[in-house]
């Protein structure tokens, strides 16, 4: 586990609102997050996680509040743009480009977020794409078409094409959702070496022992609001966390 | 430059002088007719396809691009007396912006709300064009064609080879895009358009900058026709049948490559000005109409895509 | 010169026209408003209908309304199978499937819109009834009564359609499968079944809104074309999903034209449902009653 390097935060979230029509799925989420940390996100179905996501990666517009990265204001960047600043996301369900195979998926990222320029030629970048598949195990599926890949596969590979985008912030949304306990181990694995590489990580989860397993800090959000922010331990013994989930 | 590339500019060439070779040796002018139309179509299917395509937004709209090339022409003609080769240029130029207009008005829209937007943009154009008398409103203009230059003997066999030239022009620019960027952009777009914006594609750039060339090899496409026809009128030049014929001539043919549209325009203007002659014209788009939907109920990849899987499983038969 | 008089006689006429826009845009507030089915062959289902009402009315002298409520349940058979096609084609297999639906739907309005002409050719036909070529007097108005025919018979069937959505128990699946449909697959209820009904049913009342368009003025096989603006004008700018929001904006659409009509002429009605449907799609995709997608 690598102690933060300095005391900026990487992301800072003040003040965030999203309505849709008159739901208001995020009321006033303020949270800074800091380099190099494991951030675990909870929270009971429909509590606002994956519209905070969405907000972070640029998917929403957002009624009030801003979203900082690295000391620049994103809140009015489209998606790409912040991709491109170094802000990844994996989604729910995976969406893989189903016309194209588990390289060309990575290439796409390759071609338009790597950060590392205009000309590469193309060797170097096949270099730094089979690099980036094996580290996620995935090598031996390279030029396999994306819609012939298992489950955990897929999510691997979501995961592997946020990489190639050299984010320095990756958000991870429920990756391990549905897959056996072998499976979620080698996700969490996956993540735990990510991280180990200096960047900084936030899990949407279900599985509460990967969340605690994997997090110096937890957040835990019920119907658009934060109810609970501090380590796993912390969290877990709140009172409120547990209502949220198990109901009162 | 690579081996594939030079051995498509070497066809190019060798297409070109063999059209311009066609205009010397044959006189009969019915051949120059037929392949002016169906040289025309494969330049429309063509550039139709770098947006349907390769990005998939499906444009209902190339019978506004295509009527606004006849305009152009019609109108520079009509004014000053401009030469064909200002008159394609302009088309262009204007067939870029309409683009360009198409693709900041639709800008969010997806899917059918894209579509549907088109055939408005088609339809409002036309009824504009109807309203103005200077061009000759829902009567419709005639024109008369210019003396021709020399190496040609007839105008409609001039026409023919600009046609060729186009041909050229657009799917080399088809190629082109495909094997860049800018196709694997449009093509991550098509596939997951959120999930390219996420992975880094600009893709309200993208769409923009293919609606652009898309429109503005359309409306150039549409140019010659006037002096082809020596006649314009509003609901021959929209006609709707524009858009659904380049529709499934790119369908049919297969989107995913620049070659397919190229075989769908072949094939089915072949068969249009088969039937048109022999049976009549609406045998003929009754036909169009169900090829279309046979193609894309059961073979949705079009002719490229059969063609690759017959190969992809004598490979693995092989192997 | 300005006249009143011929304001509101075009406001009138212009709201009995919007209803009857309303009647025949009810089958797409169904299948493209809550099925998300990009049904571009509504408009040439709709003109096919009329055919339908014709030849009823030509060969065998029945009132065309009646003959509207005769081919109603062909139609309704004819929907479900409609569906069960695009359904196993597209909508089961996911990717790419927008541009090939779009694409189907188009090649099918084509194939209709041909073969009307082979069977009818491109001339004008309507039908006769009793109804038609009268007019109501009312102080310096004229409303023609086929108008107002269409108008009640439209009303009737907006209510009818509202009131099955909402009181019936398939209504309410109906709806509820448009916002939901994992959460009906959980019930037990089977989704695929409800929208394939769905679609029945909104091609069914096409019968009806058929006989009422061959009513109002005589139909050529390319009419269809002209109808794309209007049924997706209204339904768009009523909002997906909004039955009553039909209403609303179909007589707004009915009003535009009938005012323009009277104060620049008939070239430039045809644009005036596109040039709106251009205008709330990039102002105002959601419509005026949109449902949350």
């Amino acid at each position: 586990m690598m102690a933060p390097e300095t005391n900026a935060p990487l992301l800072r979230i003040s003040a965030l609102t999203k309505r849709f029509g008159g739901f208001t799925a995020l009321d006033n989420v303020n949270v800074d997050i800091r380099p190099g940390e494991r951030f675990g996100l909870i929270g009971p179905n429909g509590s606002g996680k994956t519209t905070l996501i969405n907000c972070i990666s640029g998917a929403f517009r957002t009624e009030a509040g801003t979203v900082v990265f690295r000391d620049e204001d994103i809140t009015r960047l489209a998606p790409h743009v912040r991709t491109r600043r170094g802000i990844a996301r994996s989604f729910q369900i995976p969406r893989p480009f189903k016309s194209m195979t588990v390289a060309q998926n990575l290439m796409v990222a390759l071609d338009f977020a790597s950060g590392t320029g205009d000309f590469v030629p193309a060797a170097q970048r096949r270099d730094t794409l089979m690099s980036i598949l094996t580290r996620m195990g995935l090598e031996s599926k390279a030029d396999v078409s994306a819609t012939k890949l298992s489950q955990v596969e897929l999510r691997k590979m979501e995961l592997a094409r946020a990489m190639a985008t050299h984010p320095k912030l990756l958000i991870s949304d429920e990756a391990m959702a549905g897959l056996s306990s072998s499976e979620v181990d080698e996700v969490l694995d996956l993540l735990m070496s990510l991280a180990d590489q200096g960047i900084t990580i936030i899990m949407i989860e279900h599985i509460m022992q990967a969340v605690m397993r994997f997090s110096d800090r937890m957040m835990c959000l019920d119907a658009g609001r934060i109810i609970a922010i501090g380590t796993p331990a912390e969290v877990m013994a709140n009172q409120r966390v547990q209502e949220a989930y198990l109901g009162t | 430059m690579s081996r594939n590339s030079l051995f498509f500019w070497i066809g190019a060439i060798v297409f070109l002088a063999a059209a311009l070779l066609m205009t010397q040796v044959i006189g009969n002018e019915y051949p120059f007719f037929a392949c002016y139309v169906i040289l025309q179509f494969i330049v429309l299917s063509v550039s139709w396809s770098i947006l349907g395509g390769y990005a998939g937004y499906v444009n209902f709209g190339t019978s506004a691009f295509f009527g606004m090339g006849v305009y152009t022409a019609v109108f520079l003609f009509k004014v000053a007396g401009a030469p064909l080769a200002v008159q394609i240029a302009a088309a262009a130029a204007v067939g870029a912006l309409m683009g360009f207009a198409l693709g900041l008005l639709t800008m969010r829209m997806q899917g059918i709300f894209f579509s549907i937007a088109t055939i408005a943009l088609t339809i409002v154009i036309e009824t504009s064009i109807t309203n103005w008398r200077y061009i000759g409103g829902a009567a419709g203009i005639q024109m008369q064609r210019p003396p021709v230059m020399a190496p040609f003997n007839s105008y409609v066999q001039m026409l023919f080879f600009v046609q060729a030239l186009l041909v050229v022009l657009a799917i080399g620019t088809s190629r082109y895009i495909q094997n860049s960027w800018m196709g694997h952009g449009l093509q991550a777009l098509k596939d997951d358009e959120l999930a390219a914006e996420c992975t880094g594609v600009p893709t309200l750039r993208l769409k923009l900058l293919a609606c652009v060339i898309s429109g503005a090899l359309m409306c150039a496409a549409g140019a010659p026709a006037a002096m082809y026809l020596q006649y314009a009128d509003p609901s021959s030049a929209f006609n709707l049948n524009y858009s659904v014929t380049v529709l499934a001539m790119s369908l049919i043919g297969g989107t995913a490559h620049w070659a397919g549209p190229v075989v769908g325009a072949i094939l089915l203007g072949t068969t249009q000005q088969l039937l048109t002659v022999t049976i009549s014209s609406e045998i003929n788009l009754l036909v169009l109409g169900v090829m279309l939907v046979l193609f894309v109920v059961a073979a949705p990849e079009g002719i490229i895509g059969l063609i690759r899987r017959v190969r992809h499983s004598r490979k693995e038969g092989e192997g | 010169m300005f006249s009143f008089d011929l304001l509101l006689d075009a406001v009138v006429t212009g709201v009995l026209l919007g209803c009857f826009y309303a009647a025949v845009s009810l089958g797409l507030s169904l299948s493209f408003g809550l099925l998300d089915v990009p049904h571009v062959a509504h408009p040439a289902f709709l003109v096919m209908a009329s055919y339908g009402v014709f030849f009823l009315n030509e060969r065998f002298d029945i009132d065309p309304l009646l003959a509207g409520l005769l081919i109603t349940p062909l139609l309704f058979v004819f929907g479900l199978g409609a569906y069960r096609l695009y359904y196993e084609t597209f909508e089961k297999r996911g990717s790419d499937a927008g541009v090939r639906g779009i694409a189907f739907f188009f090649g099918i309005a084509f194939i209709i819109e041909v073969l009307l002409i082979l069977q009818f050719g491109v001339d004008q036909q309507s039908v006769t009834a009793s109804y038609i070529g009268k007019a109501w007097r009312i102080g310096d108005m004229r409303i023609p009564f086929r108008l107002v025919v269409a108008f009640a018979v439209a009303a009737a069937l907006t209510i009818l359609l509202t009131l099955y959505l909402s009181r019936t128990f398939m209504g309410r699946a109906i709806r509820a499968v448009a916002q939901d449909q994992e959460a009906l697959r959980l019930m037990g209820a089977n989704p695929i079944r409800i929208k394939q009904w769905a679609f029945g049913i909104a091609t069914a009342v096409l019968g009806i809104a058929g006989a009422l368009l061959i009513i109002v003025a005589p139909v050529d096989p390319t009419l269809d074309r002209s109808y794309i603006g209007r049924t997706f004008c209204v339904v768009v700018m009523a909002g997906l999903g909004s039955m009553s929001g039909t209403l609303v904006a179909a007589i707004i659409l009915g009003v535009a034209e009938t005012i323009v009509l009277t104060l620049f002429g008939a070239s430039w009605a045809p644009a005036i449902s596109f040039a709106m449907l251009l205008g709330i799609l990039a102002v105002r995709p959601q419509g005026l009653f949109g449902r949350r997608s």
